[in-house]
């Protein structure tokens, strides 16, 4: 039961996490290609700043219980995934970096470099963020002692004994990249105005085509890679309401822009994020960590949960202390709701 | 190299660069809040320019601490699987809370502190502040419960896997441990923030400009400074240094480089601690100050290393000894420099005295080094335990993950990190070059 509980805690965190610092890692990729001059630059990174940070804390607090949850995941998938984490860390810190280092410099070629470094680390981290996730559903050749070490690529295939990335992870990769790019998209028209606004309204319809194609390449890919993944879904058939929902919501994000209704587009594109996650999350359970070496050793819900008396006193805080978080996000939103301004307002 | 020294070079690397910022932001929260204070209370302009001064050069230590926080967190599962495997259950709950109460916090108030000032009111501004503040000091206190329950382990459960697990949430938090070096580090991180807030008002006297500012500048940052610098040898690390010697005999021992047990044991001022022969060489004793600082009387015995087995003594012996000698020398450096500024002070004679400017304004790196030293003394007692008397450190690394590979992040974080410190330097540097007046440089963060 507890097990349960913390693996649909740890699920909320993340979709939490994908949701939201997706947006800002999106818009990261897009201010790349879509705006023309300075002004709409900095409209477009301030529809960001007030917020990127928080998002961020996210994936802290999210790996955080999962630390304490499921220590014997936290250690094993940490450790065996250690080159693309390190990468991904690399990478979180010059996104972090560049960003606020724009704002205080007003020349023109370090402005310019680090808007490379910011657009390129966030495009990076969104692929490696997708190919995570894909290296959890594919499987990882864990050891009888429960660790396993994956090199970043070996012939490319997924097997008993795959790299990071494979054919398989990179279309995780690819799929992140699109639904995050389209989320960042749909948030800008929410927050921008005029050309802008227009641009980022154009840009969504192939953004969404392509989005549509790679999803459902992933899910033919991965029903190829781990056929056990539809297990759940046909000993529960009322759980394939989670495709139907993705379908759902995606057909509502090219309704909605249409419609030009910038705020239920957005929304929708959270759903998309929500079922897909939930659909893979579904797929696992209550695997946590398939390993490609025998199912004997997979890490599980039962046998990486911790004791009970860890688990009681994490729920004792965990529920009050994310209420509060809760509300300080809506609080910060909701002070920061509406179109960008940038003449508006100043520090 | 082994795989064992790499993953301790990787952390200690790591985390020794992510302290710089906190310890600034930490302290930084607290006189920023006070600088908003006095604005809210007088209407002061000149104090309000002041805390938006401030709040751009905490706004870019903040993302420093940000950016190189997050990879602290990971190294625990990719650099120390084994630990984690293991003590997960306890230690992953205070880092966990640190996101849950405190991150959340301390970046939804920071976003509005700095890019909402005409969103929101005078006091909701100040609101702003002092939720920053408390998000700060809350973070600290969950890193160093983490901490605490490393060095002091409390609360504790042993499952049949041997895995570790916490019995109480209370206890967890209010390891007494925790609450002593939690006011000790704290105080530290408002050394640092004085020292730096007095250097730059120091700097522009000297330079003959701003003057309105630098002043404001310096009152807060002596009067803030003369209280932290005394606070932290007496209380908070005199109580803090009594109690690692009733449960850490072997970490005392090391910092004082107390070879042989005695009664009336001298106190080593400087000198150079030699393994082979069990003596201080070249050294500067007080006779029987040990023993009275410890025990509060000149007769009572402390214990050396001779009464604890030589695989129990802490492995980096002499960068020990020096470690803590450097914290205790600097600290006593600050109580003077502070206590002779802050009479200055009060005699007026302060924003005239161009040898206690240059002396304000030299020491400023001193905290960060003070600093840093406190904590290696704290880390280096505890070897060559994991957790104390529980776990060793040979036992905790990740060993899937190889030398080499520990290596070539290592090195990879060296080049980032360098890459980091230089541009912090002159953001840094433009911010004060520019000071109080400029409003540039954060323009572009207005929404």
């Amino acid at each position: 039961m507890m097990g349960f509980i913390w693996f649909w805690l740890v699920a909320v965190m993340i979709v939490g996490y994908v949701v939201l610092d997706g947006f800002d890692l999106g818009v990261g990729v897009l201010h790349l290609f879509l705006v023309r001059n300075e002004q709409e630059r900095r409209t477009t990174l301030a529809s960001i700043g007030p917020v990127w940070d928080g998002n961020e804390v996210w994936l802290l607090a999210g790996g955080g219980t999962l630390y304490f949850a499921f220590p014997l995941l936290y250690a094993s998938a940490f450790s065996g995934f250690y080159l693309p984490l390190m990468i991904v860390l690399w990478l979180l810190v010059l996104r972090g970096v560049s960003l606020e280092l724009r704002n205080h410099t007003d020349v023109g070629v370090w402005r310019a470099l680090l808007d490379g470094v910011f657009g390129l680390a966030s495009g990076l981290l969104t692929i490696f963020f997708g190919a995570a996730l894909a290296n959890v559903l594919r499987g990882v050749p864990l050891q009888a002692d429960g660790y396993f070490f994956l090199p970043l690529w070996t012939n490319w295939q997924p097997g008993v004994h795959p790299g990071i990335l494979d054919w398989y992870t990179v279309i995780g990769g690819l799929v992140a990249l699109a639904a995050l790019t389209l989320h960042g998209a749909l948030w800008l028209t929410i927050k921008t105005a005029g050309e802008l606004e227009q641009r980022a309204r154009r840009i969504v319809n192939p953004l969404w085509l392509l989005l549509a194609a790679l999803t459902v390449v992933s899910l033919v890919a991965t029903i190829a890679v781990r056929p056990a993944s539809l297990n759940n879904y046909f000993n529960y058939p009322f759980t394939f309401i989670i495709p139907v929902g993705v379908i759902a919501s995606l057909a509502a994000i090219w309704f909605f822009n249409r419609k030009l209704q910038p705020m239920k587009a957005f929304l929708s594109s959270c759903g998309y994020l929500f079922f897909m996650l939930a659909g893979a999350c579904w797929g696992l359970y209550p695997t946590l960590l398939p390993a490609t070496t025998g199912a004997d050793r997979d890490i599980t819900m039962s046998n990486a949960i911790s004791g009970p008396h860890t688990l009681a006193v994490g729920l004792a805080w965990w529920g009050f202390g994310m209420a509060l978080a809760v509300s300080y996000v809506v609080f910060v939103y909701s002070k920061f709701r509406g179109k960008v301004d940038i003449d508006s307002a100043g520090h | 190299m082994t795989a064992e020294l790499i993953h301790r070079l990787h952390f200690a690397f790591t985390i020794t660069f992510h302290y710089l910022f906190p310890q600034l932001t930490m302290g930084l929260a607290l006189l920023i809040v006070v600088l908003k204070s006095v604005a809210l209370k007088t209407g002061s302009q000149q104090w309000d320019r002041a805390a938006r001064f401030w709040g751009r050069i905490f706004a870019i230590n903040f993302v420093f601490g940000v950016v190189t926080g997050i990879p602290m967190e990971f190294e625990f599962g990719t650099n120390w699987a084994r630990f984690s495997r293991l003590s997960g259950g306890v230690i992953g709950q205070p880092l966990a809370m640190e996101g849950v109460f405190s991150f959340f916090l301390e970046s939804a108030f920071l976003g509005l502190f700095l890019y909402g000032e005409k969103r929101i009111s005078k006091v909701m501004h100040w609101f702003s502040a002092v939720m920053v503040f408390a998000g700060s000091w809350i973070s600290g206190f969950f890193i160093i419960v983490t901490d605490a329950w490393m060095q002091h382990p409390v609360a504790y459960d042993r499952l049949p896997n041997g895995q570790f697990e916490v019995l109480s949430f209370w206890q967890l938090l209010l390891n007494p441990w925790a609450l002593l070096q939690y006011a000790h580090n704290m105080t530290g991180a408002v050394v640092t923030g004085a020292f730096v807030m007095s250097a730059v008002g120091a700097f522009y006297l000297l330079e003959g400009i701003r003057e309105e500012q630098a002043r404001i500048f310096l009152k807060v940052g002596v009067i803030a400074g003369v209280i932290a610098s005394i606070a932290i040898i007496f209380p908070t690390g005199d109580l803090h240094g009594k109690y690692v010697a009733r449960n850490q005999p072997a970490a005392i021992a090391g910092m004082e480089g107390l070879f042989k047990s005695e009664a009336g044991a001298g106190m080593v001022l400087i000198g150079q601690p030699n393994e082979e022969t069990g003596e201080i060489d070249n050294p500067i004793v007080v006779n029987d100050a040990l023993s009275f600082l410890i025990y509060g009387t000149t007769k009572a015995e402390v214990k050396g290393l001779d009464q604890i087995p030589r695989d129990q003594w802490p492995t980096a012996l002499p960068l020990l000894f020096y470690a803590y000698h450097i914290m205790a020398g600097l600290g006593t450096w600050f109580v003077l420099l502070m206590v002779a500024s802050a009479f200055l002070l009060w005699r007026n004679k302060l924003y005239t005295a161009p040898w206690a400017l240059w002396a304000l304004l030299l020491s400023f790196p001193l905290p960060y080094i003070a600093n840093t030293a406190g904590w290696m003394t704290a880390e280096l007692g505890r070897q060559p335990w994991l957790i104390y008397g529980l776990m060793r450190t040979s036992e905790g690394y990740s060993n899937t993950v190889s030398a080499s590979n520990g290596l070539f992040t290592l090195l990879g974080f060296m080049g980032l990190y360098t890459l980091l410190g230089l541009l912090f330097t002159v953001l840094i540097y433009r911010e004060i070059s520019n000071g109080p007046e400029s409003t540039s440089a954060h323009e572009s963060h207005a929404v």
